[in-house]
């Protein structure tokens, strides 16, 4: 068996599913919360601390006979912009896309603003996307900003 | 975390009102309405002002959901249904409400949607108001949201410059006291801004103009100027004067408030050398920002300002129910 293939199976080879790669490895945890993994029944593979090559360390996701709503890909972009995702269908790629920031985000993040409505009733949030490239983001509702660095995800 | 205005604007310029349509007519914030529509509530201001007692709410049900007390508001929106002959539901207090319950928002509304054509609420937490017109099937109207928005109190301010000036377009104005938490002039800032205005921010440091509102100024193309001083200079340059409360518990130092508290008074002595056309505003109540001395000078508008209030709101109420006024 040559080198690359050794290392492929160290993560195991996934027969049909969805494969989150190049996460940045302090980011996995977020990732797997982010797409509801715990509550899966499917075989997941999850790899920490890979080597990689473009950025040091890096995490991976395999997620046996699932294929996700782009929609929710679209979620990791919130914390991992760089992410790539692989389809894998009888063993092979089908098809491989990156992700990115939905106009409009719901439910997913908290509002900072203790006044907000949306702390204060049982309603999803939403949040609309005004800085696609340094993510920030505006509340529907009290319309307070959030950068980055301060968005709290549910 | 602060507060982002550029989209507001430029979603209404996408949606060109659309948001109106969707949301049963509510009005929720200022920049729901577009250029037009300001114009034409200011007409139809107009026309109640020349004659408020009209019946076009006849036969008609408006609640005034007041979960957090503003009785000048209050009176003032149901003096304007009254005098167009609706008649009123409500409460003023939410301690008098299944809300002190625990009833959710969502609850209270749906409730009293079965019994009104039109929701007037206020409440102090923000967002409210456009929550409840998502789903409330009659319109709301936003009496405030916390430290949100309060348009009426905004059309009020621009039918009273209207008024005053004969128009809107190229004036000159200049804000003095708390323009940090002073949500009046920051709605008023966005709203002037389809009218070509110039800006005097005139405030201490603690509470000077947030930067956000400087950059939108700063994109669109209107001029601003910002002083520590409230000095007679700016005055003179002045078609309207907005005063605002300076309040205490804005400090975080109680002595950078004692040391400014007096310096963005305005007295009557400091209109002498004002235009003609100069009209002194303020949101009301005052405290000490305005020294009684300026109630008998003709360019001191606040109370009309006040009064206002009611023909802009008369104005406001039949736009959401879309009835036409004349
Ligand atoms: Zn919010």
């Amino acid at each position: 068996m040559n080198k690359i293939k050794k290392e492929e199976l160290a993560v195991a080879a996934l027969k049909n599913g969805t494969v989150i790669d190049h996460i940045p490895t302090e980011l996995l945890f977020k990732v797997v919360d982010l797409l509801g993994i715990k509550n899966l029944k499917n075989s997941v593979t999850i790899g920490f601390n890979l080597d990689s090559k473009k950025c040091g360390k890096k995490g991976i996701i395999k997620i046996a006979d699932v294929f996700f709503h782009e929609d929710t890909l679209n979620r990791i972009a919130l914390v991992a912009p760089n992410v790539k995702i692989n389809i894998i269908r009888d063993y092979e790629v089908v098809d491989k896309h990156t992700v990115s920031l939905p106009d409009d985000i719901y439910g997913m993040v908290k509002c900072s603003n203790p006044k907000c409505i949306t702390n204060n009733e049982p309603m999803k949030t939403h949040f609309h996307v005004i800085n696609k490239e340094n993510i920030i983001l505006k509340c529907h509702y009290c319309e307070r900003a959030v950068g980055k660095d301060n968005i709290i995800l549910k | 975390m602060s507060k982002h205005i550029d989209l507001k604007v430029e979603q209404k310029k996408q949606n060109n009102g659309k948001t109106l349509i969707m949301n049963n007519a509510s009005l929720v914030s200022i920049s729901d309405f577009s250029k037009e529509d300001i114009l034409s509530l200011l007409e139809d201001a107009r026309c109640f002002e020349e004659n408020p007692n009209r019946d076009l709410l006849a036969g008609k049900v408006v609640a005034t959901l007041f979960f957090e007390p503003s009785t000048r508001t209050r009176l003032s929106f149901e003096t304007a249904v009254n005098r167009l002959g609706g008649r009123i539901i409500g409460f003023s207090d939410a301690n008098t409400t299944s809300s002190s319950k625990g009833e959710t928002l969502h609850d209270t509304i749906m409730m009293v949607s079965n019994y009104a054509d039109l929701i007037i609420m206020r409440h102090h937490l923000e967002g409210a108001a456009r929550y409840a017109s998502e789903f409330s099937p009659v319109p709301i109207i936003n009496a405030g949201d916390g430290a949100n928005q309060h348009p009426s109190q905004t059309m009020l301010d621009l039918y009273s410059i209207y008024k005053t000036q004969g128009k809107l377009d190229d004036l000159t104005i200049t804000m003095v006291g708390d323009l940090k938490y002073g949500r009046t002039v920051h709605s008023l800032l966005m709203a002037m801004y389809y009218f070509h205005p110039k800006f005097n921010f005139v405030a201490c440091d603690e509470l000077r103009m947030p930067d956000e509102y400087k950059a939108f100024c700063d994109k669109h193309g209107i001029e601003y100027h910002e002083y520590h001083e409230f000095s007679e200079d700016v005055i003179n340059s002045t078609d309207i004067l907005y005063m605002t409360r300076v309040q205490r518990e804005r400090f975080t130092d109680i002595m950078e408030y004692e040391r400014v508290k007096n310096l963005y008074t305005l007295k009557n002595s400091m209109l002498c050398g004002s235009k003609e056309n100069l009209r002194v505003l303020h949101p009301l109540p005052r405290v000490n920002e305005i020294s009684y001395d300026v109630d008998n000078n003709p360019k001191a508008y606040y109370f009309q300002q006040a009064r206002n209030g009611l023909y802009a709101r008369q104005a406001i109420i039949c736009k959401v129910l879309g009835i036409k006024v004349k």
